[in-house]
């Protein structure tokens, strides 16, 4: 199968027996892909002395650390080809992940995402309020990983309005306008996890206008960790949406800027799920072996979306039990999982470190 | 005076999130007013020895043997005859003043060390303690608060404050402002950072930056080794006791003997140190990712090297093919080794530059060494100590003579 026919196959439709047969078969001619084209990536299958030509199965794989797009500039085509390039937002001091992209490639990962996100919220696009504010998606070579998500989901709506000011304050008129201006159509929401919190219900929590939103849905993704501090929950972070907006439909997602596109979206019954277009596995710390359904382990990150960069097998830093496959209550076919935090940095003892 | 009178001031009325552990009533203007003593004076020495005797009375300090080799470094039979190598009668030397000692945050000891440093040049001692919590600091601090309550220290210990706070703190300038030397502990970035703080113009910096240490294994010797497993425990000493992350930390292991010898011994001395690591180590998770990271971008830089089978990732062992100088680039730690065969030890010789520190040396003579000094340049920095033995402190460390660094002799030319 080629990727133009993975692209037609529907997001939750694959059994884990065709899955692993495809992710088998197609990540094996990734690699090769990269092997061929991404110096870095040849020396590191060189040095493990993995052999491309044997059959392997996917787990099998090596995964590259995400540390690994930060401290080497990894792209499997010609510099001139790429169009743009995601750029974490690490701390100066930090060197910043880089994930270079083609035009192939991202359209890959801009349909993929529509894809997956309309198989939650339908197939027709509707008026779309992007909880972010406009300015950040200007400069289109070189975007952080929040622009890439506005931008990227951005396209999934008829029409857009940014509700947030450069200075990150909520315009409620605006707001109101566009929700009257749809006469009850139903509208998307998106946004990243602490921005839809911090700058949208607190924001109207504090003027205390209550506007319609009870047949909306909002997607927003990004992560927890920025919340912490303020100790909200997922379902503490839903209650309060309702309370301030009326919203109903809420869905979180899983995602990186390594493999922007192929996210984790979270089901009715709140599991995340892999598409037919990524997975997941689950490894332990101690010898990277698979971990078993229910053991919490490191989170490998597999998609079939990465040509321009060799990012298609990904070791993250979060960590993550697998649930289950195949037998959700929602029905979708393919992994489900729930993610249990991000490994703090390991703080090793030694003399290097007098300044933290 | 009056300058560092009014920076007293300033820093009571600003700090803010600073713990001071010693003394109990903290008091900035009191140290600023006493006097630099005479190196190695009795005082010093009788205080040092009576925190050694309170320290190994501790039933806890079974269970630290870094507070145990403190204790037996403070003795005073080892004071007095650091005194007459470091203080003969011949350089009478007397303390800077105030030495400000900023201690790597996550080593314990290193800090009383230090200290003991400053003690023994004469000096009054303001010290940062690791930012991170560790018991054996509290140890420390607490026999320190034990001696100052009894008559005979109570004006001695008034010579020292410990303090803890973070980096967001602004402690430092303050510290910095008023002390005659600064020794700055940590890797070259926290050195360039506090750096940018500026000292009194009469005050000196010591610093000490990043450093990379190997181990030279003589195969043929660990092959008749009586008790290879001592040996491995050693090495675990010198590695895993400090998440393989002191300055003095062995991350290249030089094999040297014949092939046979070396293969038999690899096999012998990674079967011990494994079994050592598997019952008493814990590997952070975030740890085993590092080590895949680094290993890849070795990969990537590095020619020719390959990874030896291990069960886990406790340990990671990498061949080398050829020696490089941008191996202290790409180094790991928590357990990660590189290992060359080396077919004699002059070879080591495009390894050291000014980076490089200890070498951890097994079944080498002292003349051997002696003789290679030259062929190998070795630089200031250069020590080498018994494996097992790498991390103990001594008053000369990369090329300073903490003794004379910071303290002076009265220059009498007649």
């Amino acid at each position: 199968m080629n990727i133009e026919e993975i692209l037609k196959i529907k997001p939750y439709s694959l059994n884990k027996t065709e899955k692993e047969k495809l992710f088998s078969s197609f990540l094996a001619r990734l690699s090769e892909h990269h092997y061929t084209h991404c110096e870095p990536y040849r020396k590191i299958m060189k040095s493990i002395g993995f052999d491309l030509k044997k059959k392997h199965a996917y787990t099998d794989l090596p995964f590259l650390p995400v540390q690994l797009f930060k401290t080497n500039e990894l792209r499997s085509t010609a510099a001139e080809n790429i169009v743009k390039t995601l750029s974490s937002s690490g701390t100066s001091e930090q060197k910043k992940t880089q994930v270079f992209l083609d035009k192939e490639n991202a359209a890959r990962q801009t349909k993929v995402l529509a894809k997956i996100v309309s198989s939650f919220i339908g197939n027709k696009r509707i008026p779309m309020m992007i909880i972010d504010a406009e300015n950040i998606i200007h400069n289109r070579a070189r975007i952080s990983a929040r622009a890439a998500g506005v931008s990227g989901f951005s396209m999934l709506g008829s029409k857009q309005v940014y509700v947030l000011n450069e200075e990150m304050e909520l315009n409620i008129e605006l707001l109101q306008t566009f929700i009257k201006q749809q006469q009850g159509e139903r509208i998307f929401l998106f946004g990243f996890t602490f921005m839809v919190y911090q700058y949208f219900y607190q924001a109207l929590l504090k003027s205390g206008t209550k506007p319609d939103l009870s047949n909306a849905v909002l997607i927003h993704g990004g992560g927890w960790k920025k919340l912490e501090k303020e100790a909200v929950s997922a379902t503490d972070f839903r209650n309060k949406l309702k309370e301030v907006c009326g919203i109903q439909q809420v869905y979180d997602y899983y995602g990186m800027a390594e493999q922007t596109g192929s996210i984790y979206m979270q089901c009715e019954s709140g599991h995340y799920h892999a598409s037919v277009f990524s997975d997941i596995i689950i490894r332990r710390a101690l010898d990277f072996s698979v971990a078993a359904i229910g053991e919490e382990g490191i989170i490998q990150t597999l998609s079939l979306l990465p040509t321009s960069y060799p990012g298609h097998s990904l070791l993250t830093d979060d960590t993550g039990i697998l649930l289950g496959e195949d037998n959700c209550p929602c029905k979708r076919l393919g992994k489900y999982f729930k993610i249990t935090g991000r490994l703090k940095h390991a703080e090793p003892r030694g003399c290097s470190d007098s300044y933290a | 005076m009056q300058n560092q009178g009014v920076a007293a001031i300033a820093m009571r009325n600003h700090f803010k999130n600073i713990e001071v552990l010693f003394p109990k009533d903290f008091n900035l203007n009191k140290i600023v007013q006493m006097q630099a003593e005479e190196a190695f004076s009795e005082n010093a020495i009788s205080f040092l020895n009576a925190l050694s005797i309170l320290l190994r009375n501790d039933p806890q300090s079974t269970d630290f043997p870094e507070i145990a080799a403190f204790a037996f470094f403070c003795r005073k039979a080892n004071l007095i005859q650091l005194k007459k190598v470091y203080s003969p009668p011949a350089n009478r030397r007397t303390g800077r003043g105030i030495v400000f000692h900023i201690s790597p945050s996550n080593m314990p000891m290193n800090f009383a060390y230090s200290l003991v440093s400053g003690i023994l040049s004469g000096n009054l001692n303001i010290v940062r303690l690791p930012s991170k919590k560790f018991k054996q600091v509290d140890m420390v601090c607490q026999a320190i608060q034990e001696l100052s309550e009894k008559a005979e220290f109570q004006l001695f210990s008034q010579r020292m404050l410990l303090v803890r706070y973070d980096k967001l703190s602004s402690a430092t300038a303050c510290f910095s402002s008023i002390c005659d030397a600064r020794i700055i502990w940590g890797g070259d970035q926290a050195v360039r950072e506090i750096k940018k703080i500026s000292l009194s113009a009469k005050a000196i910096d010591v610093s000490f930056g990043d450093k990379y240490s190997i181990c030279v294994m003589n195969a043929d010797k660990y092959i008749h080794e009586r008790s290879p497993k001592k040996i491995a425990r050693a090495f675990y000493n010198d590695t895993f006791l400090f998440d393989q992350n002191a300055c003095t930390s062995p991350h290249l292991i030089v094999w040297l003997g014949s092939g046979k010898n070396v293969s038999a011994s690899q096999q012998l001395f990674w079967d011990h140190l494994y079994n050592l690591v598997k019952k008493r180590y814990h590997l952070q998770a975030h740890s085993a990712i590092d080590k895949l990271s680094t290993f890849y971008n070795q990969a990537i830089h590095l020619k020719g090297i390959k990874k030896t089978p291990m069960p886990d990732n406790l340990i990671w062992r990498i061949e080398l093919q050829e020696l490089t100088d941008s191996l202290d680039k790409y180094r790991g730690n928590c357990g990660y080794f590189v290992e060359y065969k080396a077919s004699s030890l002059p070879e080591l010789s495009c390894i050291i530059c000014k980076k490089h520190q200890t070498i951890a040396s097994y079944g080498i003579e002292k003349e051997e060494w002696l003789q290679l000094s030259r062929q190998l340049k070795l630089n200031v920095n250069d020590r080498i100590r018994s494996i097992g033995k790498t991390s103990e402190f001594s008053l000369s460390w990369d090329g300073y003579n903490l003794i004379d660094t910071l303290s002076k002799a009265l220059p009498i030319i007649l």
